[in-house]
């Protein structure tokens, strides 16, 4: 398994992306948004979450991945989620996520 | 709308509803799960935050945890309320009466502004945008709270979604009441161990006293019952006891003569040797100061045995039961060479102290006879020890003085004795060069 560490990548352009895999549903995903809110501080003005090798979300990960909208929306960047397969998807529509993200099939 | 497309929107509802309800029934088999789980607090605390923001899609909220003496609810765990949130807040006898006669159930913050807490904490809430405080109440006792921001779907909280906070509050109200309890074990604990401390040290105290009072006694033998004390601690050390093993061998060293206040001071002064009657009269110390220690309840075992045999020799030819090697209780045995050793390097009312090769003549001739070899060679090494600089203590110096210690030729003589002893002895490996 890959270091959490390693699970945010960012270009020139401003933008981070972070492979959201299974970590997001323990406390111990708490490191990618803590490197998220790292991004930010840096300049960074959007992030990807990339859920193409993410199969489930639970309420550890959703809590999270609002800690990162969280924290985006607090200095006007754009968080966007990529990839999220039908069910993810359906569970950030139904609990209002979808409200302050971009989803990218 | 025709009849399929009613029915396709009917089933993707029908699959939302089932979508959610898996998700929130995750949430909390998860939080149940964590709690009974019982890691770490802390974390325990935090996952269950994330698991109550996370089922329900909220966006901020914080844990709370009740302590009853300051009247505060201290923050635990906290998720985007922003630094200025205090992480302690007061509450007044008014808002605990409210919080226990609402119970375990979401309190609408803009709705309780009549409360004090409300009004006072009222700018901290707003900033935060909490829309719910949950007490923890459980028994009739209030744990602590849980704060609760906006749901991310920008919603009102239906009555579902507050059953739901509700069934994961209160795991988290055992999580804190189990940390509560175990704070309150270690504190019991802690008491007991300073009380057990307390208790220990008049212990010593009173040992001290009585070991001091036989000693002036015996105006002769001034400072025996310490001395003894001192070498049956050296004794167990260097036999590897633990510390509170040797404490009890020094402590059953202090007291061995302590029957001796039962015998006519005259007998025990005597400046002569005393006769069969008077020396009858002198054996009865033993068993003396076994009457005196048994109905005392000593901090370490064998206390009173100590006293009872310790002039009982491994060839039985002791007092006052004669018994033999295996039969005599160990600390018995321990104090037994320690007093042994201590008469014959202290003067007597009529006689001088022995000379120390006349000292390890003696303890080698009777090991095997009146001392058991393994001691006879603790007690040797940790002398050897002393004599080397090997150990930095100076109880030996202390106990023999200066003029002794420093008596040519000991050195030499205390090796011989320790690797004289060494077949013996199973624990005279090593032999001093
Ligand atoms: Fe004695
Ligand atoms: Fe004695």
């Amino acid at each position: 398994m890959t270091e959490v560490s390693s699970q945010v990548l960012s270009d020139s352009q401003g933008t981070a992306t972070v492979f959201a895999g299974d970590y997001l549903n323990k406390l111990s995903g708490e490191r990618i948004e803590r490197e998220c809110r790292a991004k930010l501080n840096e300049g960074c003005r959007e992030i990807i979450v990339d859920f193409s090798g993410t199969e489930i979300v639970n309420s550890i990960g959703i809590s999270i991945l609002m800690g990162v909208i969280d924290a985006a929306s607090g200095i006007g960047a754009r968080v966007v989620f990529a990839e999220p397969n039908k069910m993810t998807t359906e569970l950030f529509d139904m609990l209002g996520l979808t409200r302050h993200v971009e989803i990218r099939a | 709308m025709k009849l399929q497309d009613m029915r396709s929107t009917n089933f993707s509802r029908f699959a939302a509803e089932r979508n959610k309800l898996v998700h929130t029934f995750g949430a909390l088999a998860e939080i149940g799960q964590e709690v009974s789980n019982k890691h770490n607090f802390q974390e325990t605390i935090r996952t269950s935050l994330h698991l109550v923001l996370g089922s329900l899609g909220i966006m901020r909220g914080g844990v709370v945890r009740y302590t009853r003496f300051e009247n505060e609810l201290n923050m635990v765990s906290a998720r985007g309320l922003g630094d200025d949130f205090p992480f302690g807040m007061s509450l007044c006898y008014e808002d605990e009466r409210q919080f226990l006669a609402n119970g375990l159930y979401p309190i609408e913050c803009d709705q309780a502004r009549v409360l004090p807490f409300f009004q006072v904490y009222d700018r901290s809430i707003g900033q935060a945008k909490i829309e719910l405080f949950v007490p923890l109440v459980v028994r009739d006792e209030l744990l602590g709270g849980i704060f609760l921001g906006e749901k991310a779907s920008g919603e009102q909280y239906t009555s579902y979604d507050k059953e739901i906070i509700c069934a994961m509050g209160r795991h988290i109200a055992v999580a804190i009441s189990q940390r509560n309890l175990m704070a309150e074990l270690e504190r019991r604990a802690d008491e007991n161990r300073r009380l057990y401390d307390d208790l220990k040290m008049t212990y010593k105290d009173t040992v001290k006293a009585f070991a001091a009072a036989i000693d002036r006694k015996d105006k002769y033998t001034e400072g025996h019952s310490v001395r003894v004390g001192k070498y049956s601690e050296i004794i167990a050390r260097e036999l590897g006891w633990g510390e509170e093993e040797i404490e009890g061998a020094a402590f059953a060293g202090y007291l061995h003569d302590i029957g001796k206040i039962t015998v006519e001071r005259k007998i025990i002064n005597a400046p002569y040797r005393i006769n069969a009657k008077e020396s009858s009269e002198l054996n009865k110390h033993p068993g003396a100061g076994f009457e005196i220690l048994q109905p005392i309840r000593h901090p370490y075992a064998g206390v009173p045995l100590a006293a009872k045999y310790h002039h009982e020799r491994l060839d039985g030819r002791g007092y006052p039961d004669g018994l033999y090697d295996r039969e005599i209780p160990y600390i018995a045995k321990v104090v037994n060479l320690a007093d042994a050793f201590d008469a014959m390097t202290s003067d007597r009312p009529y006689r001088r102290r022995r000379s120390a090769p006349e000292v390890f003549e003696d303890l080698q001739r009777n090991t095997g006879k009146q001392f058991a070899p393994e001691l006879v060679t603790a007690l040797l090494r940790g002398m050897m020890k002393e004599l080397s600089g090997e150990s930095k203590d100076k109880t030996f110096r202390k106990m023999l003085g200066r003029e002794y210690m420093e008596s040519e030729g000991l050195m030499p003589i205390v090796r011989t004795a320790l690797n004289g002893l060494a077949p013996t002895s199973p624990l005279t490996f090593v032999a001093y060069k």
